[in-house]
């Protein structure tokens, strides 16, 4: 009780003990705390989800955050995957040189690209646009009190606020990707061809025999999950943002942190899982050299 | 402690009721078994110094914050009980003005009016632009607001604004959070007015949560005054004015008279911030 709230003088004086005992306290209540959060976003997931299924967005809501998600990432996404392309030309090529391999240089330039670079570093600057702004955007509108305001009018904010950017986010960060994954040939096909005077003929050979159908799927195939916990640890961290610019500030750094660790820790349970799936259907194992 | 009685009306006839409230974050308690009845069509002047949990008794009423014990009925039904379609059916019988009035960022006044209209009726977009524009006049403002972004309205614009919008929908009841906070007196008295007006024009229940003792006596019925459980004891009700605005003054507790007063007194220095129970 609010009066009763001070220790008996008799328990003040045990010292280390207590001591201890604040430790194992505070200990136990990050433990609390840790769990609580895991089971708020495995609610707000499952929520999501739910109205996702059972109630169709509005096409206003969708069009301006497909907008926002799609149309305004392009650039950044593009030169991303441009650049991606270009430095592992400068990277690879001065090694496959000194074995004599440079024409296998579009193989391991395209193989890396879509297989792994393209997505996780797409996901990871869309973690940083989307993610970031998303829970910036939404955690404002915490403070504000517009999400109180919307679930007052009888307007489920989860429905309204999050489906659009969770489908927005689903949908299009696959695309971005392939987006990412074209540019990056492109730059790699460039600069190792008209910068590295690699013959165009043997490059686009090399890559046409190297890189399959499978890689590319795969690739992209990961990018559904990047895309989903992209949205879904922005809209969260949004909802559940602390008072004040600081704690708008807060929400879209953790935003863009924990999204970081998730697509990580994502790619490789994903890539261990499509491993197995690859040796399922080729058991005869890798084919590159 | 039930409050419901000085103006005879029973139970039976709240349209919202309180039984037994308390809310707590974490472990601080900040409402502490609050028990109070609104009739239909009266007016409830919700008042309490800064931090007392008026806020969050408003948020409680309409299901945005659940009780931790206690429940809220409205026209009979325990909010806390119902799935979440029917709590939205319920939500729209109420508008809620906020303290900031928190208008969509992104939406035009005239899109933050129709909001309610759109999400939740079937009218035409001619229809919704017709009521749009009645509101905002009720509310005195003119059609050249429609078209212009919160961000561009004056404080006292946005509370005008965000009051057409609590009223697109006719609810039956209004829980204004603060109205006239951060206004000046001029504002304050124009808001007031335009509360008064608007329960002349609708036949709604309102709740007015403020520290705004000007306004209160102007508008409400009957006034509880919530105190900060930090300087209660564990026995001590957290309601410890409930009657009419004008007795206020002359309470026999001195915690009413000096807020009724506004006389820091012994509040020079600020004490009891251990926390709640």
């Amino acid at each position: 009780m609010a009066s009763g709230s001070s220790m008996p003088a008799a328990r003040q004086g045990w010292g280390p003990m207590r001591a201890v005992g604040q430790w194992v306290g505070e200990v136990g209540q990050r433990i609390v705390d840790w769990i609580c959060g895991l089971g708020g976003i495995a609610l707000f997931s499952f929520w999501t989800v739910v109205w996702l299924l059972t109630r169709r967005p509005r096409r206003g809501t969708i069009l301006s955050n497909f907008y926002q998600i799609g149309v305004l990432s392009l650039p950044v996404v593009a030169l991303t995957g441009t650049f991606i392309g270009m430095v592992l030309a400068v990277q690879s090529y001065n090694q496959f040189r000194m074995l004599g391999l440079e024409t296998r240089l579009g193989a391991v330039i395209n193989m890396a690209l879509v297989r792994e670079l393209g997505p996780v570093l797409a996901a990871t600057m869309l973690a940083g646009r989307v993610g970031s702004s998303m829970a910036a955007e939404l955690g404002t509108m915490r403070v504000t009190e517009q999400i109180d305001a919307l679930a007052s009018m009888g307007v489920n904010p989860i429905h309204y606020l999050v489906v659009p950017r969770f489908l927005g986010c689903l949908v299009l960060i696959p695309m971005l990707t392939i987006m990412a994954d074209f540019m990056g040939l492109v730059g790699g096909y460039f600069y190792s061809v008209l910068l590295l005077d690699i013959d165009r003929y043997y490059y686009l050979e090399y890559s046409a025999r190297f890189v399959g159908w499978f890689d590319m799927l795969s690739g992209v195939f990961k990018t559904f999950f990047f895309g989903a916990a992209i949205a879904l640890i922005g809209c969260h961290r949004g909802f559940n943002c602390d008072p004040g610019a600081e704690g708008v500030g807060r929400a879209a750094t953790a935003a863009f942190v924990h999204s970081f660790v998730t697509i990580l820790l994502l790619d490789l349970m994903l890539n261990i899982g499509l491993e197995g799936f690859y040796r399922l259907l080729w058991p005869e194992g890798p084919r590159i050299f | 402690m039930d409050v419901s009685g000085g103006h005879g009306e029973s139970k039976e006839e709240a349209l919202l009721r309180a039984d037994g409230l308390w809310v707590r974050f974490g472990r601080q308690v900040v409402l502490r078994d609050i028990s109070f009845a609104v009739a239909r069509g009266q007016t409830l002047a919700v008042i309490g110094e800064s931090g007392c949990g008026k806020t969050v008794l408003l948020k409680t009423l309409v299901g945005l914050i659940n009780p931790w014990r206690g429940a809220v009925y409205f026209d009979g039904k325990n909010l806390s009980s119902l799935d979440e379609k029917q709590l939205a059916l319920q939500r729209m019988r109420f508008g809620f003005v906020f303290q900031s009035a928190a208008l969509f960022d992104s939406l035009t006044v005239g899109q933050n009016v129709a909001f309610p209209l759109e999400q939740h009726t079937r009218k035409s977009d001619e229809e919704i632009q017709r009521i749009v524009v009645s509101r905002l006049a009720e509310v005195g403002l003119s059609e050249d607001v429609i078209l212009k972004r919160p961000a561009e309205l004056s404080g006292g614009m946005r509370k005008r604004v965000g009051l057409a919008r609590a009223l697109a929908l006719e609810p039956e009841v209004v829980l204004y959070d603060e109205p006239t906070t951060g206004l000046d007196p001029i504002m304050s008295d124009v808001i007031a007015e335009l509360i008064l007006r608007a329960r002349q024009r609708h036949p709604v229940t309102s709740i007015v949560v403020t520290h705004d003792l000007r306004a209160a006596r102007k508008v409400a019925d009957r006034v509880i005054m919530l105190y900060p459980l930090t300087r209660l004891g564990a026995d001590e009700p957290q309601i410890v004015y409930a009657g009419p605005p004008e007795a206020m003054e002359s309470a026999a507790d001195p915690r009413v008279s000096q807020f009724a007063r506004g006389e820091a007194r012994d509040r020079l220095v600020e004490t009891g911030l251990s926390g709640g129970v």
